[in-house]
């Protein structure tokens, strides 16, 4: 399986999960987003940036709890909540979001 | 991926035996382990040429090393006791879900190898040659049994099919056919010392954040040590409690009894997963590796106790099998149990007066218990019989005003299994998940029902996940599920904590 933009292909493992994460482009997000039935907003970027900002730092994505606080520091009190995250992304936002930010699927007991 | 491709059962009063439906789930298989899983694991990294000969050369070793093993397919009389027995077979009709045809698939090729009727007349005694379609039969069915033993407490015989699923799980990895979810997860393990492959500085982050929001809720700067040298107590805990909703809030229970009774804990980054994962795959060497960590860390720290956190098969495994496996934990102080489960620990500073508790902080709640199914049948708790079910309930009676149980043949002993454990909680099962729930569904809607249960408390990260993940399916919140430390976390009254405080949280909640 593999994602098309521009030409270019993209693999992806049996989840649609790329498995190059330097490969990620905002575009490919979008197009991930597609997938999912996700129309990207503002508020979605905002968690897919933190995800991405969080990878880098430390190499793992952040505990569900780390990203509904940053979210509520960005966004206001009233998204800060797993509910809101669920709402913009409804399969969860661990792993739908991960799979949009380019990021491994989070594994184990969750 | 979000979209529902199956039929959600409906829920029933009473969980029916469903009408037979032949190959209704003859399609639901979970990825195959990628070469790079299996060969971190010392298994084929994809399905060998000479898969039949090391198949069977793999079924005879594990007849002989496991007594069991060859008593549990010699000894079933086919009386159909177990037939309706598995939450997975009730949610789909599957005839090969019943636990005695599941046992068959397995049977047969024993009975047509290693015993002289199947060997010479093979077609009077139900026997089979192992053939690819057999092989692939094994790796679906033995992908839809959560080694939950539910059926092996109704078999007059006691014939445990979780442990024909570990053999034949066994000898899938050995000829190359492992499956992705569980092999993938015990690489993790071997390599950051946790299912989730957190880092320590990644694992610090988190514990200081959780630290920061307790300080914030209470006024309490309870700690959530890392690597602590010479603390009591090892905590090992599901790394699910470091990432995931409910689990955390159980995390932060811990947390708190820890600091209420005022003595010194710590969690490992070398051993930070209390999951083993190996026991689904049946592997003794890769549970003895995991293992291995636990007890290095516990060494290397210094420590006297070893608790494990709320993880249902990492209980069975602790419980039963860490002593075999690297013991013994002649280190440790042996005046305590070795090891302890959290709720033992928690329950004996209730029974000695040491935690304070303002139970009415829960009533927005009202709760049931869900028993894991690994905690029920395959492990013990304390000293007293029973104590696996009984301990729990205390904790939550503790700290609860509301609790009301679920039907009596759907609890204790006989619980039924979330219908995501024994290594199947992954999403390309997600089918089987959803329809596996469905007989604790249904009990847990009666309750629901009939007393206004708000909340269903569990010990077990995977059901926990499970359940969050399945009950919108059934158009149940997913907040439902919660971990009964959540519950000890909500109602604890901290030391130095303000009493004005509490009072006050009592006459809000009267108000609401």
């Amino acid at each position: 399986m593999a994602y098309e933009l521009n030409g270019e292909s993209y693999d992806v493992d049996e989840e649609g999960y790329i498995t190059d994460i330097s490969l990620w482009s905002r575009e490919l997000a979008d197009l991930i987003a597609e997938g999912e039935e996700i129309t990207m907003t503002d508020e979605h970027w905002e968690v897919v940036n933190f995800l991405r900002e969080y990878y880098e730092e430390y190499q793992i994505a952040p505990a569900v709890r780390v990203l509904t606080k940053a979210i509520k520091k960005t966004l206001g009190p009233d998204k800060g909540n797993s509910g809101y995250l669920y709402e913009l992304f409804p399969y969860g936002p661990a792993k739908q979001a991960c799979k949009i930010a380019g990021l491994p699927k989070p594994t184990g007991c969750v | 991926m979000s979209k529902i491709d199956f039929q959600v059962p409906a829920i029933e009063e009473f969980t029916e035996t469903p009408k037979i439906a032949v190959d209704a789930m003859a399609h639901s298989r979970p990825f195959i382990a990628a070469p790079a899983h299996q060969e971190a694991l010392g298994f084929p990294g994809e399905l060998v040429e000479d898969w039949h000969g090391i198949a069977i050369g793999k079924m005879g070793e594990l007849i002989s090393k496991y007594q069991s093993l060859p008593v549990f397919l010699d000894s079933c009389v086919k009386c159909g006791a177990c037939t309706d027995k598995c939450h997975y077979f009730l949610g789909t009709g599957d005839p090969k879900n019943m636990p005695v045809a599941r046992q068959d698939l397995f049977r047969k090729v024993y009975r047509r190898y290693f015993t002289f009727a199947g060997k010479w007349l093979p077609w009077l005694v139900g026997a089979e040659d192992l053939t690819e379609e057999v092989l692939d039969d094994w790796y679906n069915y033995f992908h839809q049994c959560s080694q939950c033993r539910r059926c092996s407490v109704y078999c007059p015989y006691g014939i445990d099919t979780a442990e024909i699923s570990m053999a034949a799980r066994e000898i899938l990895d050995e000829v190359g056919k492992g499956q992705k979810y569980s092999n993938e997860i015990i690489g993790k393990v071997h390599k950051t010392g946790n299912n989730l492959g957190i880092p320590e500085r990644a694992l610090r982050s988190t514990l200081d954040d959780l630290e920061e929001d307790i300080e914030e809720d209470t006024g309490v700067p309870v700690k959530l040590p890392l690597n602590q040298k010479g603390a009591e107590v090892l905590l090992v805990t599901p790394s699910a409690d470091f990432f995931a909703e409910p689990h955390v809030d159980g995390l932060i229970g811990y947390a708190k009894v820890f600091h209420a009774a005022g003595i010194s804990w710590t969690l490992s980054s070398y051993a930070s997963e209390a999951a083993n994962f190996a026991v689904f795959i049946g592997s003794y060497d890769q549970m003895s590796e995991i293992t291995e960590r636990i007890r290095k860390a516990a060494e290397d720290l210094g420590v006297k106790r070893i608790i494990v956190g709320e993880c249902g098969h990492a209980w069975r495994v602790a419980y039963n099998f860490w002593n075999t496996l690297v013991g013994p934990f002649d280190f440790l102080d042996q005046s305590y149990p070795i090891p302890q489960h959290i709720c033992e620990f928690t329950n004996d500073l209730i029974n000695s007066g040491k935690l304070k508790f303002d139970k009415s902080r829960n009533d927005h709640m009202t709760l049931t218990f869900h028993d894991s199914c690994n905690v029920a049948r395959a492990s013990r708790m304390g000293e007293v019989p029973g104590g696996q079910f009984e301990y729990p309930r205390a904790v939550i009676r503790a700290c609860c005003n509301n609790f009301f149980e679920m039907a009596e043949d759907t609890i204790g002993e006989s619980t039924y299994c979330c219908g995501g454990g024994g290594g199947l909680l992954t999403d390309d099962l997600l089918e089987l998940r959803v329809k596996g729930a469905k007989p604790r569904i249904d009990a847990l809607q009666k309750v629901r029902k009939d007393h206004g249960v708000t909340h269903m408390a569990a010990i077990c990260a995977i059901c926990k996940a499970q359940f969050s993940k399945v009950m919108p399916y059934y158009d149940i919140p997913m907040t439902t599920i919660v971990s009964v430390h959540q519950l000890v976390s909500n109602a604890i009254i901290l030391p130095g904590q303000n009493q004005v405080d509490s009072q006050e949280v009592m006459k809000d909640t009267e108000i609401d």
